[in-house]
């Protein structure tokens, strides 16, 4: 029996998140299908099917999953799950709002954020923000997790996967959707940026993260931010780096005013290398940091623009 | 209206955790307990809507041993009417959690279901969906906002590009983010008060429910320890490292 992959997208093109929950599925077992369910979605079905190694694409195209609402998209993946040995989504806000809900409809457990394939009924998953790895075997008959994104590579493209389409609709009356707000941004993603300049307290207000900006526009880096950041309202929340925000692994992450807390931690310290600016040279965030420099980010940041442009 | 609220006895946020050295657990002997952060804003939420007139009745309830008891008095002394333990030995997983969630959202005519998007030492993030799953219900995860309107509610979640709002019908099942609320503290009098308030002590099994899970842990290790690395002097050298060293700009 197949895996199948939830995808994951905007109607019009896939998310990255999704190539890593497809190279998940690869270690787990070769024969891999991927499911579909938009409105409209026709383009997302012909690049899933462009993933090398998939198998299948199963398409769901129906207006009752315009916005991919758990509450209907749940009953699909369930219905479609019975014939798989595994279901895997990323561990995206998407991913976390309806994996649990089709565990449920299937009677098994759900198994977050998996950042290794032991075999095909055993993962390893961080626990208590990071501090811990939990090895868990699990005897349910359909293994249902989700996929921490940092922790696998993209999957190729170059595959000629079939589609198929199915009619199975879930109209679903009883949640709404009113609207969505999405921040509009000419700078790479967070969670699949290359490199990433983030702001803690430090940073003092909402305008000084335009000091930031400067340096992330000379390297095309994106812009995070600790939780104090996005509390104190300098930021939008999606900004967020940590357990309860995103979980980033970049080449290069630069930490500039943040103390370092652990729960920060647990969503950059997988970063291949880690900077930090901060003028207390006893904050925890230079105990990680592979280059610490102690000084008022007021002035290093500017000195560092102005470097960067030479 | 009636709202259940969950609230689950975990390890203080503040306190470093350790794997205990034989892999089998964490070593939280003496450790510092408390409310999950996130359940401790769905008791702020709960409370508010109890204030605001929109709802008469709030339950607590913990999953767990008897020392759970003591999390249940917080969410009373903050203004929870009547808590109940379900008393379990070892930690339930989050399937068998939604299960008993469901029993008793069924029992007590729940209107309203409030928890934390998860607890911050298992870090699952599943059960409010389980739950809404198994009852049918609509859920509002990783929530805000949340506002009943004309016997619906409102819920704004924080999603990855940003914020998505939908209208639930009730019952439902609202999962709180941090930026929900800010909790309040308890005070002595309400403490004093809470004593008074009345916990129900069940069993899983009085309300038909089996535990076992599927899922078994074989380890718990610590990860990779990242060391510090070395302080540069100035900026210049910071750019020098970046790009010559390491390599990465
Ligand atoms: C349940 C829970 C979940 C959480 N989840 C997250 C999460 O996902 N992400 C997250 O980030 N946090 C999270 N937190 C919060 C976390 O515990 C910290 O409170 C937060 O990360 C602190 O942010 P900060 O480092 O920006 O602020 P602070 O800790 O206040 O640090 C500010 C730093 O800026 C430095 N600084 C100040 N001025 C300057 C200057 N002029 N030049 C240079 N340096 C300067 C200071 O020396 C200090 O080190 C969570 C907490 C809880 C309880």
């Amino acid at each position: 029996m197949a895996i199948l992959v939830v995808a994951e997208h905007d109607n019009s093109s896939l998310k990255s998140g999704t190539l890593n929950a497809v190279s998940a599925a690869q270690q787990i077992g070769s024969d891999v299908n991927v499911l579909v369910a938009g409105s409209n979605s026709r383009a997302v079905a012909v690049s899933a099917a462009q993933l090398t190694g998939v198998v299948k694409v199963i398409h769901a195209d129906n207006a009752c999953y315009e916005h991919q609402l758990a509450e209907s998209v749940a009953p699909l993946v369930a219905e479609f799950g019975k014939s798989h040995t595994h279901v895997l989504a990323a561990a995206t806000t998407t991913g976390k709002n309806l994996l649990p809900r089709v565990a449920a409809l299937l009677d098994v457990a759900q198994i977050s954020d998996i950042v290794e394939v032991k075999s095909e009924d055993t993962f390893v998953r961080p626990i208590y923000a990071g501090n811990a790895l939990a090895t868990v075997q699990s005897s349910d008959s359909i293994k249902v997790l989700t996929v921490r994104t940092t922790a696998f590579a993209d999957a190729a493209t170059g595959g000629e996967a079939i589609i198929e389409d199915t009619d199975f609709g879930v109209e679903q009356a009883s949640t709404k959707f009113l609207g969505e707000t999405l921040s509009v941004s000419a700078r790479p993603e967070l969670t699949s940026a290359s490199i990433i300049i983030s702001g803690g307290r430090g940073m003092q207000d909402g305008e000084n993260f335009v000091l930031l900006e400067k340096v992330a526009d000379k390297l095309g880096a994106a812009i995070g931010a600790s939780r104090a950041a996005v509390d104190a309202g300098f930021v939008p929340n999606d900004y967020q780096v940590g357990q309860t925000g995103k979980i980033v692994a970049p080449d290069l992450y630069v930490a500039v005013g943040i103390s370092g807390a652990i729960q920060h931690l647990a969503g950059m310290k997988d970063s291949k290398v880690i900077a930090a600016i901060n003028k207390d040279e006893e904050a925890p965030i230079f105990q990680i940091a592979d280059y610490g420099l102690v000084a008022d980010l007021f002035k290093a940041l500017p000195e560092l623009e102005e470097l960067l442009t030479e | 209206m009636k709202i259940l609220v969950g609230v689950k006895r975990v390890v203080d946020a503040n306190v470093k955790v350790r794997v205990k050295s034989d892999g089998t657990g964490m070593d939280l002997a003496n450790a510092k307990m408390a409310i999950n952060p996130f359940c401790e804003i769905a008791v702020e939420e709960a409370i508010r809507m109890k204030e605001a007139g929109v709802a008469d009745e709030i339950i607590a309830v913990s999953i767990g041993p008897q020392v759970c008891q003591e999390q249940i008095r917080t969410a009373l002394a903050l203004g929870s009417d009547r808590g109940i333990l379900v008393e379990t030995e070892d930690q339930a997983e989050p399937l068998a959690v939604a299960k008993i969630f469901k029993a008793i959202i069924e029992k007590e005519e729940i209107n309203l279901v409030i928890l934390g998007k998860l607890s911050i030492d298992t870090d699952n993030n599943q059960v409010g969906q389980m739950i809404a799953a198994l009852c049918n219900y609509p859920q509002g995860t990783f929530a805000c906002s949340a506002e009943i309107k004309e016997g619906k509610i409102e819920v704004s979640r924080e999603i990855d590009g940003g914020e998505q709002t939908v209208l639930l019908d009730l019952p439902a099942i609202v999962t709180t983010d941090l930026r929900l609320n800010e909790p309040r503290y308890a005070s002595l009098p309400n403490i004093m008060k809470a004593k008074k308030k009345p916990i129900d002590i069940i069993q899983p099994s009085d309300l038909g429910v089996d535990i076992s899970s599927n899922l078994k842990t074989l380890g718990i290790e610590t990860p990779a320890e990242r060391s510090a690395g070395v302080k540069v002097e100035s900026v210049a050298e910071l750019v020098d490292k970046l790009r010559n060293e390491a390599k990465v700009i």
